[in-house]
């Protein structure tokens, strides 16, 4: 992937010639990529270059668009998540998302938010309190939330409520977590704290990030990723991506001279 | 840099940058030429002039710094804009450097001409413009992104080096000849020393334009330099 020594990483996911249509529309043509075990991933590129597309393959999310569909191969530890007996609601509690805006579930308490993921239809959690306390604390909100966990979720602010997402989809104790554009709604303050969460969190979790924010990518990621018109152009460690990018595409776009 | 920027201004900020560089550099060489001038001519009105001018080259040195702290806090470069703003803070420090050695050696010029001369300074010229020569050529390549000019340049330091070794011998021997020559050798050695660190400086100059260019670190591999004489 990259040739200045590569830390000795296991993959935890990988495509392999994935692409994907929306209708007749072809917004990913062929990617092959790997993502590295237990560290950040970051898709950057302008709109419309298949990034977030691209992260809604790795979790059959994006098949559940009316007239889109999936070609290629997605590897999770080696099994290809797109097998003909994979049940996909499976799949997408080892490779957790969470979306640009936050979207916790309005008429539902803080807890029962974090608890949604594990009783779709309403069975019962073991120790539940404890699964809130976890997912909270590792989603760095329960000092803020421990005292009002019966509130409603859309009681909190942005940046807590984007947290609140976070554990909700921690709480279901994936693999990989899919961030789409997770701060763009964000101040900076919150979205400070949301990229200090993905740092702590990236020892336990495997973190694929798309982001608008270069500069974001910069400061999270270990390894970044610049898709343009729905191929992958230049892959690679996040130091050497942002100092020395090996391809001209790469380079004007992260310079701020595209088109 | 063949594109331009998406932001008009960011692109003005990176030209102006360059430019000020460029002046800068300018600057430094008239320096070297006029001070070594004024030592071979013995013109110590001519060296008086050389040593005012520095100040303009340090002035430039802290506008230079301004305008990179700035460009760096507001548009956090990436890439090759990174490594050019980065160099340029760097650059400067060697081209003020140079702008301080050539007072130095303007100095030395007005002791010795209180003097009379100790020996024929014919081939100081002709090093001079090998030196001035490799400072304008290090800057021509900064701005052209040129490494085989920046390489070049690399490669002339060692005739710069052989001149300094050789000039030290001889001076010794002066000083061996005759004890009162020795504060005049002193002088001259000294110039023969301050024009070896301004090849060493230029040669700074060229090892950012090759980071610059192509994002590589050429600085400190293993390059066999001529050793000076203890």
């Amino acid at each position: 992937m990259n040739d200045s020594n590569p830390p000795p990483v296991t993959e935890k996911m990988r495509a392999e010639d994935v692409h994907a249509w929306f209708g007749p529309t072809h917004a990913l043509k062929g990617v092959t990529m790997s993502v590295p075990d237990k560290q950040v991933t970051a898709i950057i590129g302008p709109s419309g270059c298949g990034k977030s597309t691209f992260v809604r393959c790795l979790n059959r999310m994006h098949e559940v668009v009316p007239g889109a569909r999936v070609e290629g191969k997605v590897l999770l530890d080696g099994q290809n998540i797109y097998g003909s007996r994979v049940n996909p609601v499976r799949v997408r509690r080892h490779v957790g998302m969470v979306f640009q805006k936050p979207n916790p579930f309005p008429t539902m308490s803080i807890r029962d938010n974090v608890l949604a993921g594990l009783r779709p239809n309403g069975q019962k959690v073991d120790d539940p309190a404890s699964v809130v306390e976890t997912a909270l604390k590792h989603a760095a909100l329960w000092d803020e939330a421990k005292d009002v966990l019966d509130r409603s979720g859309s009681s909190l602010s942005g940046g807590q409520q984007q947290r609140l997402c976070i554990a909700r989809a921690l709480a279901l104790e994936p693999e990989v977590l899919l961030m789409d554009e997770p701060c763009s709604a964000l101040d900076p303050i919150a979205t400070a704290r949301i990229e200090e969460l993905i740092h702590e969190i990236s020892d336990r979790y495997t973190i694929v990030i798309v982001t608008h924010n270069m500069q974001q990518a910069a400061r999270v990621a270990d390894t970044t990723a610049f898709f343009y018109q729905g191929e992958i152009v230049e892959v690679g460690e996040t130091d050497q991506i942002f100092t020395r990018p090996k391809n001209q595409k790469t380079e004007d776009y992260i310079t701020g001279r595209f088109g | 840099m063949a594109r331009q920027h998406t932001d008009k201004e960011y692109e003005a900020e990176l030209v102006k940058l360059r430019e000020q560089l460029l002046v800068m550099g300018g600057r430094v060489e008239e320096m070297i030429a006029s001070s070594i001038k004024a030592l071979v001519e013995r013109d110590t009105e001519l060296a008086q002039k050389t040593i005012e001018l520095d100040a303009h080259v340090n002035n430039a040195e802290v506008r230079t710094d301004e305008l990179c702290l700035r460009i760096l806090a507001r548009r956090q470069p990436v890439a090759s804009d990174l490594r050019f703003i980065t160099m340029a803070l760097k650059l400067v420090v060697d081209l003020e450097r140079i702008g301080d050695v050539c007072v130095n050696i303007c100095e030395r010029a007005i002791e010795l001409n209180e003097e009379p001369p100790l020996k024929s300074l014919a081939d100081m010229p002709r090093m001079t413009e090998t030196i001035q020569a490799m400072v304008h050529d290090a800057l021509d390549a900064f701005v052209a992104g040129d490494t085989e000019k920046a390489q070049q340049v690399i490669a002339r330091d060692r005739s710069v080096d052989a001149y300094y070794a050789q000039t030290f011998r001889e001076l010794l021997t002066y000083m061996i000849e005759d004890p009162r020559n020795i504060s005049r050798a002193m002088c001259l050695q000294a110039v023969a020393k301050h024009l070896e660190r301004i090849g060493d400086h230029a040669t700074n100059l060229a090892e950012m334009v090759v980071f610059q260019v192509k994002g590589k670190d050429i600085r400190h591999t293993g390059r066999k330099k001529d050793k000076p004489p203890a």
